[in-house]
């Protein structure tokens, strides 16, 4: 056959129209769409009927009321209550990541014993009995207070019934980690009186002279704090942020006062001085004075003249005067101390000088003033059952004056100080100063259980782990904490049944002192922690449970405060950073990373910036002018006296030169690959320094310098 | 060519409040499914429909000024806004669409096939790609939504306005037999999330509404950029990259020159005539 012209053409005229008009090329598209859209690895989440659940989360101090959206049971989603009256609608992005603290693949599952340094699962019956059989022997020994206990906080029922545990085993030594809250309450009782503790109502207040306090950094309750800074723009009022570093508190203030790191306590002290000497106080507040406001008015006069001060802090002089009779003229001053969160370390003498002020104005128990108010009170216990064993125990004098004391004095004693201790709800191998000291300390405790839901530092140095259910899985009564102008009480309720072998704090201590018998059963005469919880609370129980919150007291507190200016007047010394090097190294807050216990969520960890953590390696800020040559990005070693690090520069001019900062709350050791392992622990750099008298960690920084590694 | 009752939902932002917490960061995350992979430090693969961009004014110490930037999709009205978004115009399979109804850039997933082309033309980064297929830790699995599809392997992803939260509150109005979705039935996670109150959304073509009398839109085009709609009469609103002609749809609010200046390129000088024309100067 000869292919002409005309058929070629034909034919090739019919190819294409065959091909355009036939359904196989439209039919393979589709199908390949459809075979490479095929993904049945992708999860599709079951749908349902949606209900909520409302509760209270305790991820930190914040204590936001929490709703949480269910799909048949299962929680889907966590937002802020409108309602509550912490929060008032809005949550932090921890607690709205709450239901991957749920889930997390740190979770302590079930009961686990230490044997020849590897976890093993064993029941709930077996390591109450474990752990009872250990309890025992030492009240045979007749020591019992040689059991200690160390919380996160002393407030609510939970840290209650733990305190009740011990005075009815026999042990003084119960002791918190450091807060804003144990700052407060130590403040207030140093100026006060014991039984006190301080709110700040910046809501209302109309200047706000902040030492350092993140106020939207997570200082106090973060999201009530985010709202008092918002309304504050709103209202006009001014805001004064003292701090070495350019943080999100200073750039949103209306002024931001750069301060040598550590120099605060001189700073309002200074300030101090100049109200007193230009008759800027409160004379009918001042009548309320004890202790000495004329010998603290010589001292301040003499130790801390202006010039001097300025020299110390930075800040020239006229700025210090400026800023202080701007604060005295003002109608509703408050000054508030707390650096960053306000959970770090750092020293009474500032707290107590700073809260000094508030004193001087006389704006104290008064609408947009500073609250001095008795520490929460609600719950009513009963006095433990205590045999003559537990009555001479309890006798015995505390080991520490905190947990940070305790843990150096275990450190460094070579006979055992303590034989068991209990470790609820806090993390202290990784947030007390000099972490490796805690790690060894621990090491040396022939017993350590820990009530904890996740397999953190700590509870990887600890020979009992009981798991504990998180908020989502139980009841408990949730205190608003510091800082807080009122106190509310939120009811956290289980919003889903626990996920893992976990069983409330309450039920387990109740178990246990049940399974010891004796006083220690009689003193936890509960069946169970639900029904302990109902009769603690008798007054507000109807609120809780039906409105999930008691508003307990609101607005300024009644009475006279009287104010005892004794510890100052003695003139306490400031702390110094340990070392000789030219740089201080100062740790940071940031919102978007949980420093004590727990760690961050994945999600968290997520919205980090690549400035603080890039791949596995931390940044340092440090202000170029400090740099001497070295590159943005480039890798230094920080030598501090405690230790080093291999870290990547940050150039910020928003920091002091002189000073460098490092983010607090990462470099976690544990097994978790979404949070740990990234970056440098800044308390491996820092090494503690106990504060005479008030026996609290005072370190807020150390002597670094950086080489180029 | 648009329906009167058209809605044309919108935010404002207000940078002053804006404390850059990530909150809206994280309720955004757990309100879309989005996964997290182990490392997310290189930010140009972690998905994040709402990112928050740190912005400095670039002086030096003790000068130094910072600010954050919370950037969600701009929903983008496109030149004249009328419904051309830089990335519905470039998309091959229509897998990203403009609502007339509604003024959201939808994006459909199983539709995608992963050309790019859109996050190519969006001026604001606001689009993703998934490079890898979702997993998330044993047992995690169980929080996750069913309002929202979880992606997979080679699609491009998106801030929706939280769409699923306007098909709900869609359907309670049909339940309620009436046409109004109130203000406060429709709003996005991460504005109900938001602790300091900085996000606003509702919708622009409503009076009523919170978004309208921020912003005051303007319904003419702009007289020097006609491609411009829909610009703020409030001298203190801005949106990034406006002389583009994109028309974003997400308003921003600062009292601080310097903030608002960071919301475009400008030539030596031309700040200072813009400035002029940025609100109601140009208007009264």
């Amino acid at each position: 056959m000869k292919v002409d012209r005309r058929s070629f053409l034909g034919l090739g005229l019919g190819a294409v129209a065959g091909i355009a008009i036939s359904p196989v090329g439209a039919k393979l598209t589709d199908d390949s769409s459809i075979w490479t859209q095929n993904w049945p690895w992708t999860p599709v989440p079951p749908d349902g009927k949606i209900t909520y659940g409302q509760s209270v989360c305790t991820l930190c101090p914040g204590t936001c009321g929490i709703n949480v959206r269910k799909i048949d049971g299962r929680p889907v989603k966590i937002e802020g209550q409108d309602t509550y009256p912490v929060n008032n609608g809005g949550a932090c992005l921890h607690g709205i990541a709450g239901l991957q603290y749920l889930y997390d693949p740190c979770r302590v599952k079930t009961p686990l014993k230490k044997n020849n340094g590897r976890f093993e699962p064993i029941s709930w019956e077996e390591a109450i009995t474990l752990v009872a059989g250990r309890l025992g022997k030492i009240r045979e020994n007749q020591r019992p207070d040689s059991l200690a206990c160390i919380t996160d906080t002393n407030l609510g029922s939970v840290p209650g019934l733990f305190s009740h545990f011990m005075t009815a085993f026999g042990s003084p030594n119960h002791f918190t980690m450091q807060t804003l809250e144990s700052w407060l309450t130590q403040t207030a009782q140093t100026l006060h009186g014991s039984g006190h503790t301080l709110g700040f109502d910046l809501d209302n207040a109309d200047f706000i002279l902040s030492f350092g306090a993140g106020i939207i950094e997570g200082w106090g309750s973060p999201v009530a704090c985010f709202k008092a800074n918002s309304g504050r723009m709103q209202r006009g009022a001014k805001f004064y942020q003292i701090e070495p570093r350019l943080s999100n508190t200073a750039a949103t203030a209306d002024k931001w006062i750069p301060i040598h790191p550590g120099t605060e306590a001189d700073l309002a002290m200074a300030m101090c001085g100049i109200l007193l000497q230009e008759n800027l106080f409160d004379p009918e507040f001042a009548a309320g004075f004890r202790g000495g406001l004329n010998r603290f008015n010589a001292m301040v006069q003499q130790k801390y003249p202006v010039d001097q001060v300025a020299a110390i802090t930075g800040i020239s002089a006229a700025d210090i005067k400026k800023t202080a009779i701007a604060f005295a003229k003002a109608k509703m001053p408050v000054a508030v101390p707390g650096k960053g969160r306000g959970d770090g370390a750092q020293s009474l003498k500032e707290f107590a000088a700073i809260h000094t002020l508030n004193c001087l104005t006389g704006n104290i128990n008064k609408k947009g003033g500073t609250f001095v108010k008795p520490v929460p009170g609600y719950l009513a216990f009963p006095d433990p059952v205590q045999d003559a064993v537990a009555r001479d125990g309890a006798a015995q004098e505390k080991l520490a004056g905190s947990a940070q004391e305790l843990v150096t004095k275990i450190h460094q004693s070579d006979a055992p100080v303590v034989d068991t201790l209990f470790v609820y709800s806090a993390n202290p191998c990784y947030s007390l100063n000099d972490p490796m000291q805690t790690r060894a300390a621990f090491e040396k405790i022939p017993f350590v259980v820990n009530f904890t839901s996740f397999m953190d530092e700590t509870a990887l140095a600890s020979d009992v782990i009981l798991p504990i259910s998180t908020f989502l899985e139980r009841f408990e009564d949730v205190p608003s904490k510091a800082g807080f102008a009122g106190l509310v009480v939120g009811l956290a309720q289980p919003v889903v049944d626990p996920v893992f072998d976990t069983r409330s704090p309450g039920d387990a201590l109740i178990h246990l002192a049940k399974t010891l018998g004796g006083t220690m059963g009689d003193s936890f005469d509960w069946p169970d922690y639900k029904t302990c919880l109902k009769s603690l609370v008798p007054g507000i129980w109807n609120d809780l449970s039906k409105s999930g919150y008691a508003v307990v007291s609101q607005g300024p507190p009644a009475g006279r405060v009287r104010t005892d200016f004794a510890f100052l007047a003695e003139n306490p010394s400031t702390i110094q950073p340990q070392g000789d090097a030219d740089l201080t190294l100062v740790p940071i807050d940031d919102m978007r990373v949980a420093s004590t216990a727990p760690a961050s969520s994945p999600f968290a960890i997520k919205t980090v910036s690549d400035r603080v953590i890039k791949n596995r390696d931390m940044f340092v800020e440090i202000n170029p002018k400090t740099a001497n040559g070295l590159k943005d990005g480039g890798f230094v070693t920080v030598t501090t006296p405690a230790g080093s690090a291999k870290v990547r520069l940050n150039f910020n001019e928003g920091i002091m030169p002189g000073v460098i900062g490092m983010v607090k709350g990462l470099g976690h050791t544990f097994d978790n690959r979404y949070v740990a392992g990234k970056g440098v622990n800044v308390h491996e750099l820092i090494s503690p320094v106990i504060e005479p008298g008030s026996g609290l960690d005072a370190a807020f920084g150390v002597k670094a310098s950086i080489s180029k590694a | 060519m648009q329906d009167k009752k058209a809605h044309k939902f919108g935010m404002v932002i207000d940078l002053d409040k804006c404390t850059g917490c990530g909150s809206c960061t994280v309720s955004c995350m757990a309100e879309n499914n989005i996964p997290f992979k182990e490392d997310e430090s290189d930010k140009k693969d972690s998905i994040t429909w709402m990112r928050v961009y740190k912005l400095t004014n670039g002086k030096s110490f003790p000068d130094t000024q910072t600010a954050y930037l919370p950037r969600p999709c701009q929903h983008c009205g496109g030149k004249g806004d009328h419904g051309h978004s830089p990335c519905v115009s470039v998309c091959p399979a229509t897998a990203t669409d403009y609502g007339y109804d509604t003024g959201i850039v939808s994006q459909i997933y199983t539709r995608c096939f992963g050309c790019r082309y859109c996050m190519v033309s969006c001026p604001y980064h606001a689009r993703y790609f998934n490079w890898w297929d979702p997993v998330w830790p044993e047992g995690m699995e169980k929080y996750l939504s069913p309002n929202v599809s979880p992606r997979m392997r080679g699609v491009v992803e998106k801030c929706s306005f939280c769409y699923h939260r306007y098909q709900l509150a869609r359907e309670q109005a049909y339940y309620n037999e009436t046409d109004e979705i109130p203000e406060d039935a429709y709003q996005t996670a991460c504005t109900t999330a938001c602790p300091a109150g900085a996000i606003i959304f509702g919708d622009l073509n409503n009076p009523s509404h919170r978004v309208h009398q921020i912003v005051k839109p303007d319904p003419h085009p702009d007289p020097l950029n006609h491609d411009v709609v829909g610009k703020s009469r409030n001298p203190k609103v801005f949106r990034l990259l406006e002389r583009l002609g994109t028309n974003p749809k997400v308003y921003y609010m600062s009292e601080k020159e310097w903030i608002r200046k960071v919301g475009d390129s400008y030539l030596d000088g031309e700040w200072d005539k813009m400035k002029n024309h940025h609100g109601s100067a140009s208007h009264d």
